[in-house]
């Protein structure tokens, strides 16, 4: 309504001139039709039946046709047509069953022409045959149709849809005979009007009510239907089977769908409840709404195009009383208000990332995307040349892949897989997920869950002589000696961390972080887990030297390094000058992407240099650990935390949560610890890591988080012998009442763990599978499918 | 003791495994023979007066336990467990502790027994749809043993009963019992009363909350005030009292929470009806359901008094139900000549525009003077009446207290179109089974009147379906409301009045006295069709408030 732009279309003779306006009605309509000039316009409803005149700036009531004393149901209109032959012709369908005709031409007052009283429900319809002058047809909710010729008394012939309430009648525009009809249960009818015995072909559209169809204008296959069940699908006729060539998903029931004039894949559809917007749309492009017109404040019940060859003018009729021009030009874009860009990440680190194509052609053309490192794959959509749409926009879709191997996740997947959680003392936990780390070259990593242990459980569960031994041999490595070669090589070294895994060459910084880290943890597992295979021959052999050495000094060690008490605040500034150090050039680039993609490969870099910090604050806390509380660490733990989880490494940032438990839970606030392990499980359920992401949903303390798994899930199960679903629970199919889940190899019914096969669905116990698949890759059932568990 | 002994487990049974059920049956088996016998040495030792409570205790477990177990022999879908449940009775009446047995005449006081379905008779279909629901609800309940008579509408009912209150949904389960309590309360409905109360306490329900609406949290007393208009005025709904319950800070109800209350409500209104209006005797394993005396003590129950139906008045009817055979059958005959009559004479007979409104009118306004003679007050049970506040507030007509309400046209807002678009948006898939049920109900038929075969009945059933909805207002344009006054004589439309607006009220005699030829089955038949108009009706108004509010 703001813009008021007006506009002028040539129509051979005529000219259609206006602009969006609109004109209150008394009551609310149920229906409106427009006349063959374009000029006029009738509305219908309850309790009014008016024609108005569009004129250049507004609408002018010309006529009411609700004359009488008093108003009788018969007026009660569900539906108006105006015959597109004739302007002086008029028909209502009554909401009593009775369908009217209406002469414009008659002399007197009362306008109305005949009566039908033939149907005995609500008439939903009524249709003029597009070139045949005297031929109306009606369909109502007692599930009949019935054809009248004006020129006699009563119907010509009446079809019967042997199913519900008939909810639309349409004409087919190009075959003279043909008319289609849609149906409460969902069925569409098409029939030949020689014919009443049958209809020619019946096919089920929707699922519920179709309450609506229209015949394309030019195409004269194609039929728009729409239904209470929020679609509007295109069918192709003229196959041998009616074929869905387009559906478009709204966000409500559809109650009229009407093709847009002049536009070939256009039309505009308004619906039945809750959405009182007129969208017009593009069946190519179902997702966004070509137009959508706003105007109204209750539901739009009628909406006709203002002439056959005109595509700017749409006419509406609402239940908030009134009757609406609208302009295209002035309709407002959904499109424009859209997104145009979108990017994605892969699970293992490739980008997706579609734009609109001029966007992406000036981008694609720069240096980083088409860079050494990542290949892009273009895709381009064709525009349709013949439609000149402006809404209708092209994107482009780019690809880029990571390097094979430089994006592995498997570290991720492997780390999920092998942690352990819960069930065990903090100690051993904590060691074996330094083990794991370890094994997975995460040192740092590693490391961190052997400071956590000595920080938490030292006093506790480390008995006196085990704790001087492992201190001692702890600071054997850490001590002053590596403090400086750490600190002095870490720095360059952080660059090319990345390719940890990969290159041998940047081994060296690691071997020493791993010396001293692998010390720690091998005493400690020598202690815990005698005589277990734990890489003990891992150890460097001078470390060993060394170690023996050292164990002599600690006691006079710690007592020296008294004093320096202060020196966990070193931690501090270690940190953070480290964390400055630029990163490789790639990380800038990777970071520029997406700043905090979890799981992303960025963070391998960029934990080393907080674990070697932290080697070496542990190293020396380990020395007073019998003096400080575990409370004195909590603030360090968490700040490690939370930077493990800024690195994108939530992973460890949950892991951590989980083990420690109470120790630190109190210390972060829920809501980032909420989000911490829902990004957690998000990943792991990316990597269908099911078992694993239950695991951490069970174990954590948040209330949001384990009610996830409150969430009631179906499984749907079907029976292996018929092949058909299972509606009840148990153990028989209510079908062919063959008990459903027998194992295939020793013929019982299983109800413990059930393996199945997923295409053949034969399965059994767990146990007898896997015996049998390890002679034979066939079906043991014998139904002869190469059976695949994966 | 009782404690000590460990909480019986019930939920066993409920499997369709019959080792578990047996494993189940004789671990209970164990705890009762076990209490029984710690009973009995009890009672043998006189010398411990002074402990007479905890006996009284611990003999108050047992007794609950038996009448389960009373329950489970006579109604539980599985033989195996039907016989078990004896056995253990028996054994435990060897020890000498007395041993509950069924009151009353089966599920139904107005139906005789051998009518209805035995369990343990019934077919494979109907087996398949007792074991759902007694895995469900870990009962099978005397609503499902009536509703069996047909058995296409009871799979409809049991799978929205079961979607409403036990899957996905935005209420939590305790909240959903509860407000089935408030809904069942308003009409008295002792019956669903105590088998929700149990239900709600299963689930995890504050048990404080039972004392009264006022114990319960504010949001759901803040549903009071709709669930007492929904009851009885419906056409009152608007589209304030929606916003009252949408916009009340931190009580507020989700749009979503809305609907699915609403449904909840309307539901158990239209159960309350169906209780009242097919005589469900009380469940056996709750109050008023078995006894433990001995069978010479008493022939009725309490439940019959009150309701003035005792074995004396049953014969009166009877008799009189004898001596009028003859006039019965020409009713029917004479239903099924009108019925004729109007199929025929529909399109001569061209009623005018004026009359038809009027008709509407007519029907509308005498709907209202259709009651029974006995207008007494029935003051409510007293544990029952404490779930709703003002007890007052019934079902009142419209103009006879001056009130003119607007005519509902269901041509401007009908279930099909628009509530259930709507109920299917704010609780997906519920719209979806209650529109099913509602066909079902509509479209039930088996062509049969009585003694005759092989009739159209559509007439019949759309005369009283829109007869109901004409009690609430609702008019259909497309109808002629005389029919109604040719096919539903006074009788059956006093029957109807009562169950719909005032179910509390229906007497034997109301059931008896109308279509005395036609069979049980058809009598329940009418039943579902009254309870689901009556649903829809509410529905519809609530619904309507609800969109008005939206838009």
């Amino acid at each position: 309504m703001e813009k008021m732009s007006r506009v002028t279309t040539a129509l051979g003779g005529s000219t259609l001139t206006g602009r969006t306006m609109h004109c209150h009605l008394d009551a609310p309509a149920n229906a409106i039709s427009v006349c063959r000039d374009a000029a006029q316009v009738v509305v219908a409803g309850r309790s009014i039946f008016k024609i108005y005149a569009i004129e250049e700036e507004q609408f002018v009531e010309k006529l009411n046709l609700r004359v009488g004393r008093k108003p009788s149901l018969n007026l009660s209109c569900a539906d108006v047509v105006w015959h597109q032959m004739d302007e002086n012709l008029l028909a209502t369908a009554a909401t009593n069953g009775v369908v009217v005709t209406w002469n414009l031409g008659r002399p007197s007052r009362n306008k109305q022409d005949q009566l039908f009283t033939e149907h005995k429900r609500t008439v939903n319809k009524v249709c003029f045959h597009p070139t045949e002058a005297h031929v109306l047809l009606s369909g109502s909710q007692d599930g009949f149709m019935k054809c009248f010729d004006l020129r006699r008394k009563d119907s010509v012939s009446t079809f019967s849809g042997q199913s519900e309430s008939v909810r639309d009648v349409q004409f087919s525009i190009r075959d003279y005979f043909t008319f289609a009809s849609t149906f409460e249960n969902g069925n569409v009818q098409l029939w030949d009007i020689r014919r009443p015995d049958r209809c020619e072909r019946m096919f089920t559209a929707h699922n519920g009510p179709v309450f609506c169809c229209d015949w394309h204008p030019e195409d004269r296959g194609w039929l728009a239907t729409g239904g209470r069940d929020k679609m509007v699908k295109v069918w192709d006729m003229t196959t041998h089977r009616a074929k869905e060539v387009h559906c478009v998903q709204t966000i409500a029931s559809v109650a009229r769908v009407k093709w847009r004039p002049e536009c070939r894949h256009h039309l505009a559809t308004c619906s039945m409840m809750v959405d009182h917007n007129i969208y017009v749309w593009d069946v190519r492009r179902p997702f966004v709404p070509a137009a959508m017109f706003e105007e109204h404040r209750d539901v739009t019940t009628g909406i006709a195009w203002r002439h056959p060859h005109d595509s700017s003018f749409l006419l509406s009729g609402s239940k908030d009383s009134t009757l609406c021009q609208h302009l295209f030009r002035d309709a407002s874009q959904p499109v424009e208000r859209a997104n145009p860009e979108g990017l994605c990440y892969g699970l293992f680190g490739d980008l997706a990332f579609a734009a609109k194509e001029s966007l992406v052609a000036t981008e694609s053309g720069r240096k980083p995307y088409t860079g050494d490192r990542r290949h892009p794959i273009f895709f381009k959509r064709k525009l349709d040349p013949a439609e000149p749409f402006s809404g209708l926009a092209s994107s482009a879709l780019s690809v880029f892949e990571m390097e094979p191997g430089s994006s592995s996740m498997s570290w991720f997947v492997d780390t999920a897989e092998r942690y352990a959680l819960a069930g065990r003392p903090l100690a051993e936990l904590c060691d074996h997920n330094a083990k794991v780390a370890r094994e997975l070259g995460r040192n740092q990593v590693a490391q961190t869950w052997t400071m956590l242990r000595i920080i938490y459980c030292s006093p506790g569960l480390v008995s006196t002589t085990n704790l001087n031994h492992s201190v001692g041999k702890g600071s054997s490595c850490g001590l002053p000696l590596m403090n400086s070669f750490n600190l002095k090589d870490m720095a360059p070294g952080l660059g090319s961390e990345t390719r940890l895994d990969r290159s041998k060459g940047d081994a060296r910084s690691d071997t020493v972080l791993l010396d001293s880290s692998a010390t720690l943890i091998t005493n400690e597992d020598n202690e815990e887990t005698e005589g277990s295979d734990v890489p003990a021959d891992y150890l460097l052999g001078d470390v060993e030297g060394e170690d023996d050495e050292l164990y002599l000094l600690d006691p006079e060690h710690a007592h020296s390094e008294e004093p320096e008490y202060v020196l966990p605040q070193e931690a501090f500034p270690l940190r953070h000058e480290i964390v400055d150090t630029p990163p490789g050039p790639e990380h800038l680039q990777d970071k520029a992407d997406s700043p905090h993609v979890s799981g992303s490969e960025a963070d391998t870099a960029s934990l080393v240099p907080v674990d070697s910090s932290f080697s070496l604050i542990s190293v020396s806390h380990a020395l007073y650990d019998s003096r400080l509380p575990p409370d004195f660490f909590s603030a360090l733990v968490c700040d490690m935390l939370r930077f493990y989880a800024e690195q994108g490494d939530v992973q460890m940032a949950v892991s951590v949560l989980i083990v420690l438990g109470e120790r630190v839970r109190k210390d972060i606030d829920e809501q980032t610890q909420e989000h911490w392990y829902t990004s957690y499980i998000d990943l792991l359920q990316r990597f269908c890591l099911w078992n694993v992401s239950n695991q951490v949903v069970k174990l954590s303390t948040s209330r949001a988080i384990s009610c996830l798994n409150q969430a009631s899930t179906t499984l749907h199960v079907n029976c292996s012998h018929c092949k058909r679903p299972m509606s009840s629970r148990g153990w028989v199919c209510d079908r062919c009442h063959h008990c459903a889940s027998m194992c295939a190899v020793c013929h019982h019914v299983v109800k413990g763990l059930f393996v199945w096969c997923q295409g053949c669905s034969h399965g059994g116990h767990l146990q007898h599978i896997m015996k049998w698949l390890e002679g034979s890759s066939h079906c043991p059932a014998g139904c002869g499918h190469l059976c695949e568990y994966s | 003791m009782a404690e000590e002994e460990g909480e019986v487990r019930w939920d066993g049974l409920c499997s369709r495994d019959s080792t578990t059920r047996e494993t189940a049956l004789e671990n209970i088996r164990q705890i009762i023979v076990r209490k029984a016998e710690c009973l009995r040495l009890v009672k043998e030792t006189p010398y411990r007066p002074a402990d007479g409570l905890s006996d009284a205790v611990s003999l108050d477990g047992l007794n609950k336990l038996l009448a389960h177990l009373l329950m489970l022999s006579k109604r539980c879908p599985f033989k195996d467990v039907r016989e078990k449940s004896e056995f253990i009775l028996k054994s435990v009446q060897e020890l000498g502790i007395r041993i509950p047995r069924p009151l009353g005449h089966g599920p139904s006081r107005f139906i005789p027994e051998k009518e209805i379905l035995q369990v343990g008779s019934e077919d494979t279909q109907m087996h398949t749809l007792f074991a759902d629901s007694f895995a469900a609800l870990g009962r099978l309940d005397n609503i499902t043993l009536v509703m069996v008579f047909h058995p296409q509408y009871l799979e409809s009912f049991l799978k929205t009963q079961h979607y409403l209150l036990q899957m996905d949904g935005p209420l939590p389960l305790h909240y959903r019992h509860y407000i089935g309590i408030m809904a069942a309360a308003r009409h008295q409905c002792s019956y669903l009363v105590n088998l929700h109360v149990n239900d709600f306490l299963h689930v995890g329900g504050d048990p404080k909350w039972l004392n009264g609406l006022e114990n319960a949290p504010q949001k759901l007393q803040n549903l009071g005030e709709l669930n007492k208009v929904l009851a009885h005025r419906p056409w009152l709904i608007t589209k304030e009292h929606i916003e009252g319950l949408l916009k009340a800070e931190e009580h507020s109800w989700s749009l979503a929470e809305l609907v699915h209350a609403v449904v909840l409500l309307t539901h158990y209104h239209s159960l309350a009806s169906f209780t009242f209006g097919c005589g469900i005797s009380p469940e056996i394993h709750c109050d008023g359901g078995h006894t433990f005396r001995p069978p010479s003590v008493s022939n009725y129950c309490i439940c019959d008094i009150t309701n003035g139906n005792h074995s004396v008045d049953e014969m009166q009817v009877n008799s009189a139900g004898n001596v009028s055979v003859s006039d019965s059958f020409f009713e029917v005959e004479a239903l099924m000549e009108k019925m004729k009559q109007l199929q025929e004479c529909r399109d001569e007979e061209e009623a005018s525009q004026e009359e038809m409104a009027s008709r509407f009118e007519i029907e509308k306004r005498e709907s209202m003077f259709v009651f029974s003679s006995d207008d007494e007050e029935v003051t409510p049970a007293r544990d029952v009446s404490r779930h709703f506040e003002d007890t007052s507030y019934g079902y009142k007509d419209f103009s006879r207290h001056g009130m003119h309400v607007p005519t509902f046209r269901v041509q401007d807002y009908c279930w099909e179109d628009h509530g259930y678009s709507l109920v299917n948006r704010l609780y997906p898939d519920v719209g979806q089974l209650i529109d099913e049920k509602f066909h079902i109900a509509y479209n039930l038929t088996y062509n049969t009147m009585a003694m005759h075969k092989d009739v159209d009945t559509s007439m019949l059933r759309r005369a009283i379906w829109n007869y109901i909805h004409c009690m609430f207002g609702i008019r259909y344009d497309d109808y002629d409301y005389g029919e109604i006054n040719q096919l539903l004589d006074r009788s059956f439309k006093v029957y109807i009045k009562t169950v719909v607006c005032t179910p509390e009220k229906v007497t034997k005699r109301m059931y008896d006295s109308f279509w005395r030829q036609f069979k049980h089955s058809e009598k329940v038949h009418v039943n579902l069709l009254l309870i689901e108009a009556r649903m829809q009706a509410e529905l519809l108004y609530a619904l309507r408030a609800i969109t008005r509010y939206m838009t």
